[in-house]
C-alpha cells in the first residue's frame, strides 16, 4: 500500500502539484493520465523519491519514504523510464544485471545470475544478451529496461522481512510503436496480476489506460480531478473538461469503455 | 559470465606483462644505455660494504630508476583519472587535461615554486602536491561551474570543451606570467609546465606520486559498481540506490588529487587519460571494475613508451614528453570527436 498525504510541489515559484492525496493498493495496476503539464511526471518522481515534495509525505506501508535508506529503497522500488541512453558500449546482459546491483556487494551471486536469466527469457531478449545496447532499436531497448527493472524487484533470500514492493512507470510507451505499446501493457498487466506489487504508471493513450488499468487517476493543473475504475472516471464530461476534446464512446463488447476523438 | 570474467582477468595479466616489458626497456635505454649487468651491479652497489658506486651507477640509481618508476605511476594516475572523468560525465571524450585539472594543478605548482620562496611557505614534503591540488580543484570547479546549463544543470560536451579551452588558456598564461616575473633560479621554465617532462624525477616524487596513484586507484575501485550504474543515467542510478551527488564529489576528488599530484612533478601531460580508457573499451566493454585496473596498467605502459621515445629520439638531448603524447593523442582525439554522434 502506498499512501500520498497532501503533497504540494513548488518549483521556482510555480505550483506543479497542489495538495494531492491518494492511496494505491497492492496487486493493482494504477494508471495516471492528464494533459501535458498536469504534473504527472512530477508526481511519479515524488512517489519514487527521486524528487522531494515541498510539503506533504509519501508513505510505503505506512512509513515515510523520506527516511528510507537508499539501498533498502532500491531493493523494493523500481522505475521504468521513457528511454535510457547509454554513452558507452554495454551489452544487454550487463545492463540487466544492473537491476541486481542493490542486492549484491562485490560480484553477483548465483541467485542474481538466475534472476537475470529468467527475466531475459520473459522478455525474449536472451538471444541478444551479448549485443551492445547502443545498437538496439527503441522497442528492444525498452524490453531490456523492463527486464532490468523486474530483475531489480525480485527478492533474494537475504532481503529481510517481507515488504511491499513498488513499480513506477514514467511514460514507458512514449517511443514505442502501437504493437509494442499493446505488448508492453499486456506484460505490465500480467505482472500486476501475478504479484503483490503496487504498480503505478503514467500513460497518455486513454484507450490503453481504459483497457488495462484497475484504477485511473486524472490529474489536471496539479490536482487530482477524478479517480476510480476506468468506466467511472472516463466519462464524456470529465474528458471534455480536462482535455478539451469530446469523445464518442463506441460499443466494443468489453467491460472497458472505448473512445474515438473527432 | 564466468568465462567473460576470466578473459578480462587474463587480459589484465597480459597487459601487466606488456607493462613490465615497457618498464624494462625504459630502464635500459636513454641518454646512456645500460646493460643488464650494469643494472645488476648498480643495484648491488647499494648493499653495504660493496665498492663505492661509479658515476654511471649513480646516474642509474639516482636518475634513471626513479624516472622510470615515476613514469609508471604518473601514467597510471592519468589513465585512471581519464576513466573516472569519462564515467562521471558519461562522456567518452573528456579527460583531466581537457577540463582544466592539469593546467590548474600546474599553476598551483608554479605558484609554489615562484612565490613559495618569497613568502617562505611550503618547505614540507607535501607542500608542493598540496599547492597542485588546490590549483586543480579551483580550475576543475571553475570549468564545471561555467559549463553547466542554466536549465537542467547538465554540462554539455561542447560547453565543457569550450570552457576547458578558456580555463586552460587562462591558467597557462598565468603560468607564463609567473615564469616571466620569476628571477629565482628555482622557478622552472614555462616549457616544463606546459609540455610536461619527467626529467625532474627523484625518489621523493616517486614516493608521493606512488602513494596517491595506488591509494586513488584502490579507492576508485570501491566505487566502480556505482560508476557502472551511472552509465545508464543519473536518475536511473538513483533508482538503483546510488547517492549520485555523493558519488560525484568522491570521484571528482579522487581524480583531482591523483592528477594534480602527478602534474606537480611532471607538468601537463595531455591525452593519456583520453586514449587509455578507449583502448580498453575496445577490448572488453565498459565495465568500470575492469577499466579502472586496466587504465592504471595501460596508462603506465603508454607513458613509459612515450618517455622512452622522448629520451632516445634526440639523444643525447630529450623531448618534453607532452610533445610525444600530444603527437599521438591529438589525432586520436579528433577521430573520436568526429565519430561520436553527440547531438548537443
Amino acid at each position: 500500500m502506498l499512501t500520498v498525504k497532501h503533497i504540494t510541489s513548488r518549483v521556482n515559484g510555480r505550483e506543479l502539484l497542489s495538495d494531492v492525496s491518494a492511496e494505491f493498493a497492492a496487486g493493482k495496476l494504477h494508471l495516471i493520465t492528464g494533459p501535458n503539464g498536469a504534473g504527472k511526471t512530477t508526481l511519479i518522481k515524488i512517489l519514487a523519491r527521486l524528487l522531494k515534495p515541498t510539503c506533504g509525505s509519501v508513505e510505503y506501508d505506512g512509513e515515510d519514504v523520506a527516511a528510507a535508506n537508499e539501498l533498502m529503497l532500491a531493493r523494493r522500488r523500481a522505475v521504468l523510464s521513457q528511454a535510457v541512453e547509454i554513452a558507452f558500449p554495454l551489452n544487454v546482459r550487463e545492463v540487466i544485471m544492473m537491476g541486481r546491483y542493490p542486492h549484491f556487494g562485490g560480484q553477483p551471486g548465483p541467485v542474481d545470475e538466475r534472476i537475470v536469466e529468467d527475466v531475459m527469457e520473459m522478455f525474449e531478449v536472451a538471444e541478444f544478451a551479448a549485443r551492445n545496447y547502443q545498437t538496439l532499436s527503441g522497442g528492444e531497448r525498452q524490453r531490456v529496461n523492463f527486464a532490468r527493472v523486474l530483475a531489480q524487484l525480485q527478492r533474494s533470500h537475504d532481503d529481510g522481512p517481507h515488504q511491499c514492493r513498488y513499480l513506477f512507470l514514467d511514460e514507458p510507451l512514449t517511443f514505442l510503436d502501437i504493437r509494442h505499446q499493446i505488448d508492453f501493457m499486456k506484460k505490465i498487466r500480467a505482472f500486476a496480476d501475478s504479484t503483490d506489487v503496487v504498480t503505478i504508471g503514467v500513460v497518455h493513450d486513454l484507450n490503453l489506460a481504459a483497457r488495462f488499468a484497475d484504477q485511473i487517476l486524472i490529474l489536471n493543473e496539479g490536482r487530482i480531478v477524478a479517480g476510480g475504475s476506468p468506466s467511472e472516471v472516463l466519462t464524456a464530461e470529465s474528458i471534455l473538461n480536462v482535455f478539451g476534446v469530446e469523445p464518442r464512446f463506441v460499443e466494443n463488447g468489453e467491460s472497458w469503455p472505448h473512445m474515438i476523438f473527432e | 559470465m564466468t568465462s567473460a570474467r576470466l578473459s578480462s582477468t587474463t587480459l589484465l595479466i597480459g597487459l601487466a606483462v606488456i607493462m613490465l616489458a615497457a618498464l624494462a626497456a625504459s630502464i635500459r635505454f636513454g641518454a646512456i644505455d645500460f646493460t643488464i649487468r650494469d643494472i645488476l651491479t648498480a643495484i648491488g652497489s647499494l648493499v653495504p660494504g660493496s665498492p663505492e658506486a661509479t658515476l654511471d651507477q649513480r646516474i642509474f640509481l639516482e636518475l634513471r630508476l626513479p624516472r622510470t618508476i615515476l613514469c609508471l605511476f604518473v601514467g597510471a594516475s592519468l589513465g585512471v583519472g581519464g576513466t573516472l572523468m569519462q564515467a562521471l560525465f558519461r562522456n567518452p571524450i573528456v579527460e583531466p587535461g581537457l577540463v582544466g585539472t592539469s593546467s590548474g594543478a600546474a599553476f598551483g605548482s608554479a605558484m609554489f615554486f615562484v612565490l613559495g620562496g618569497v613568502f617562505n611557505f611550503g618547505s614540507g614534503l607535501f607542500a608542493l602536491p598540496f599547492a597542485a591540488c588546490i590549483g586543480g580543484v579551483i580550475s576543475t570547479y571553475l570549468v564545471f561551474l561555467l559549463a553547466r546549463s542554466r536549465e537542467n544543470g547538465r554540462a554539455s560536451i561542447v560547453m565543457l570543451l569550450l570552457t576547458g579551452l578558456a580555463i586552460n588558456a587562462l591558467f597557462m598564461s598565468a603560468i607564463g606570467f609567473l615564469s616571466y616575473i620569476a628571477r629565482d633560479p628555482q622557478a622552472r621554465s614555462i616549457t616544463f609546465w606546459s609540455l610536461g617532462t619527467l626529467s625532474g624525477a627523484n625518489w621523493t616524487a616517486v614516493k608521493i606520486v606512488s602513494a596517491s596513484a595506488i591509494g586513488g586507484t584502490l579507492l576508485a575501485l570501491r566505487y566502480a559498481k556505482q560508476l557502472n550504474a551511472l552509465m545508464i543515467g543519473e536518475e536511473e542510478a538513483t533508482y538503483l540506490g546510488v547517492n549520485v551527488n555523493r558519488l560525484k564529489w568522491i570521484i571528482l576528488s579522487i581524480n583531482v588529487v591523483i592528477v594534480a599530484v602527478a602534474t606537480a612533478f611532471t607538468g601537463v601531460i595531455g591525452f593519456v587519460g583520453l586514449i587509455v580508457p578507449h583502448i580498453l573499451r575496445m577490448t572488453r566493454g565498459a565495465d568500470n571494475r575492469f577499466l579502472i585496473v586496466g587504465s592504471a596498467i595501460v596508462g603506465a605502459t603508454l607513458l613509459s613508451f612515450a618517455d622512452l621515445v622522448a629520451r632516445v629520439s634526440l639523444r643525447p638531448a630529450e623531448l618534453p614528453i607532452g610533445i610525444v603524447t600530444s603527437a599521438v593523442g591529438v589525432p586520436v582525439f579528433l577521430f573520436l570527436l568526429r565519430r561520436s554522434n553527440y547531438v548537443y
